[in-house]
């Protein structure tokens, strides 16, 4: 865990000096605006023409209803952390093959992303609080869907933090506090249990 | 001029807990005196102006490609306007509102102080938001949490202030001073209700930077003082003993009653307060059944049931979070249990799954990460103790304050499994951790429980029913009182 945060910090030292310019300086033109007109770091992760694939663990509710299962999938290859961030969120966010269900409520856009340090700030559109059903239970699996979609797959994340259009909120229904990072909680991760044959 | 910086803090903090938040002043509080800087309100929230900032700390802000660079002493902070993420010396950070424009100046929220300006300023900032106070330097300003109530035909005051703080209680003609050994005080006065010829007290106030005055009614005859130490508190409480007013054969001042007293040899180890939240409320409906019983409602209807047990077995002072349908932000929920200095916080809720048979309760303690932990432990302060000298005390960030109680909260929550079990359903993991925002900031045991989900058919009807309700509060009830005897067995041996 802590070696795994050393290393983490090592790789996001070297990432941070060309960061540092596309986040601060780069930021007021790209944040918030859609995909195609972003810059650097922040290039749509699926130029179609490339389809080079990665494989990611890939969370979605468990038959109880109370659980995540993790489940591989393939993904499209980012260059770069923040591109691989944003592609494992969008597919995250994308509607599963069947008998998948999401926890995180159909329709969620990711609208940023930014990775500083080993803490990921993903920024969601406000269909996601709209959407959500009531139950910290339904907050919780929600959220810990996107965290440790991040911090499972890629050892440069340590700790998400959840934004709902470009800003902070306190919760989402009530229940968990975002106002900080998450560091990642397999409390709610069970074995798979579903049609995945594995390897 | 001290005296009225102060008084204008009380009147400005008072305000704030009645929930207006109307424009005032942030008063800054440093060695070399006090000044305020002005608070806007934008999109209610309370800003404070870049420049005023500036001119304040020696700050340079520059305006360049879209950015707001605010540097100090060679580290910066940069700023993107409208928006609600902040670079500080290389961290990304983010803030509770954007940065914005008003009145032709750069504003920002007031936690930028703490969030963004505090990490790179050498000298040390403690911004305390409630009271509108920011502490510049190491000064020795307590945060006091006062309670003045009725006891027998007198009254008590009782003052924690925390860190650890020595006081001076005297008397002269009308008044009583408390005088604290402090720099300054970060305190919320409460009301006095008692007026005229009844009153023991008749008004409490700031005299100056330390020292609280009491102005005292027609029926005061004397008073008794005595302090002791709890935790990182130092416990003051003034007994206020009143004359016989109009009665002729009047007997000697009546002592409080006798069984009230000796429980303060340690707040922990009985249970006087329990506060007991009642989750959702207004418009948060929370989660709905299928047959439309909301969560707002249950939680309300089992929070009143609780409360008619508990003083009923305990004898104890219990306080809800709501006592009808109106929505109540998660922040004072927590201050309420904080303020009334509750022994055990519960906050109720009913939960939702997408799947429509998970059914069953479970019991959440607080969790906090590596992170939460070594903020907490940081900056030990070194304190006066009475008798002379002075001890290091961990001083635990206020909204972090549920650390201390975390082993606490999580026997509670053993407590209240083991009573639950056997009189309604529990969920497959019935005990577990997660940062409920509610209980991160309680200043004693704490935990939440979700008593079943309305998404269960079943479930629903239990749950807005007479029986389910009754047996559930009674598990509870049992719980608080195992919790209690834990507690009196185990008080000392663990300190
Ligand atoms: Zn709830």
């Amino acid at each position: 865990m802590n070696q795994r945060r050393t290393a983490g910090v090592i790789v996001l030292t070297a990432l941070a000096a060309n960061l540092a310019w596309v986040l601060f300086v780069g930021l007021p033109q790209w944040y918030g605006t859609p995909p195609q007109s972003a810059v650097a770091a922040a290039a749509p992760v699926a130029p179609a023409a490339t389809g080079r694939k990665i494989k990611a663990r890939l969370f979605y509710v468990g038959e109880d209803g109370s659980t995540l299962v993790g489940v591989e999938q393939d993904v499209l290859y980012g260059e770069g952390a923040v591109a691989q961030a944003k592609a494992i969120i969008e597919a995250q966010l994308a509607a599963p093959a069947e008998p998948w269900v999401s926890a995180v409520p159909p329709g969620t856009t990711l609208r940023a992303l930014f990775i500083a340090r080993g803490e990921a700030f993903v920024d969601l559109g406000g269909e996601l609080m709209r959407a959500l059903p009531g139950g910290s239970l339904n907050e919780m699996l929600t959220i810990y869907t996107l965290v440790d979609a991040l911090t499972v797959n890629l050892p440069a994340v340590n700790a998400v933090q959840l934004l709902v259009e470009g800003k902070e909120v306190e919760t989402l229904a009530g229940h968990i506090d975002l106002r900080r990072p998450l560091a990642q909680s397999l409390a709610l991760v069970a074995e798979p249990t579903g049609p995945t044959d594995g390897r | 001029m001290w005296s009225t910086l102060v008084l204008g803090l009380f009147v400005l903090a008072a305000r704030h807990l009645a929930g207006q938040g109307g424009a005032g002043a942030l008063t800054l509080v440093a060695r070399d005196g006090r000044r305020s800087i002005p608070i806007a309100i934008v999109n209610n929230r309370e800003y404070v102006a870049l420049d005023d900032l500036a001119a304040t700390f020696q700050l340079a802000v520059r305006e360049e490609s879209g950015a707001l660079t605010v540097s100090y002493r060679g580290r910066t902070i940069v700023l993107t306007p409208n928006q609600a993420l902040a670079s500080v010396a290389g961290r990304l950070i983010s803030l509770p509102a954007p940065t914005a424009r008003a009145g032709g100046r750069w504003v920002v929220p007031v936690e930028f102080i703490s969030r963004a300006l505090a990490p790179i300023h050498d000298s040390r900032l403690d911004l305390r938001a409630a009271s509108r106070l920011l502490v510049v330097g190491d000064l020795r300003v307590p945060r006091l949490t006062m309670r003045y109530e009725p006891v027998g035909t007198g009254a008590r005051l009782t003052v924690d202030a925390t860190p650890q703080t020595a006081s001076v209680v005297a008397q002269e003609s009308g008044r009583m001073s408390i005088r604290f050994e402090a720099d300054a005080l970060d305190v919320v006065i409460p009301p006095v209700q008692a007026q005229g010829t009844t009153a023991i007290v008749q008004a409490i106030r700031a005299a100056d930077p330390a020292t609280l005055a009491i102005e005292l009614g027609p029926r005061f005859a004397g008073f008794r003082a005595s302090t002791q130490t709890v935790d990182a508190s130092t416990r003051l409480v003034v007994e206020l003993l009143a004359n016989a007013a109009t009665e002729t054969a009047a007997p000697p001042p009546a002592p409080p009653p006798a069984g009230e007293l000796p429980t303060f040899g340690g707040p922990t180890a009985t249970i006087r307060t329990i506060v007991i939240d009642a989750g959702h409320g207004g418009e948060d409906e929370g989660t709905k059944g299928a047959n439309g019983t909301m969560e707002k409602d249950v939680t309300l209807a089992v929070a009143r049931r609780l409360r008619a047990v508990l003083e009923n077995r305990l004898g104890a002072r219990v306080v809800l979070t709501r006592e009808d349908d109106r929505s109540v932000p998660l922040d004072e929920r927590t201050a309420a249990a904080n303020n009334n200095k509750a022994d055990v916080f519960l906050s109720l809720h009913a939960n939702g799954s997408i799947r429509p048979a998970t059914s069953g309760a479970s019991i959440y303690v607080a969790a906090f990460t590596d992170a939460d932990r070594s903020a907490a432990a940081l900056a030990p302060a070194r304190v006066p103790i009475f008798g002379g000298g002075s001890r290091d005390i961990e001083l635990v960030p206020w909204n972090l304050a549920q650390i201390r109680h975390v082993d606490r909260s999580t026997e509670l929550a053993r407590i209240l499994e083991h009573e639950l079990e056997t009189r309604v359903p529990l969920g497959a993991r019935p005990i577990e951790q997660a940062p409920f925002r509610v209980l991160e900031s309680a200043n004693m045991p704490a935990a939440l429980i979700e008593m079943g989900y309305l998404t269960n058919d079943d479930q629903e009807r239990q749950l807005a029913g007479a029986a389910f309700q009754v047996a559930f509060v009674q598990a509870v009830a049992d719980a608080i009182v195992r919790f209690r005897d834990v507690l009196s067995a185990g008080s000392g041996a663990d300190r």
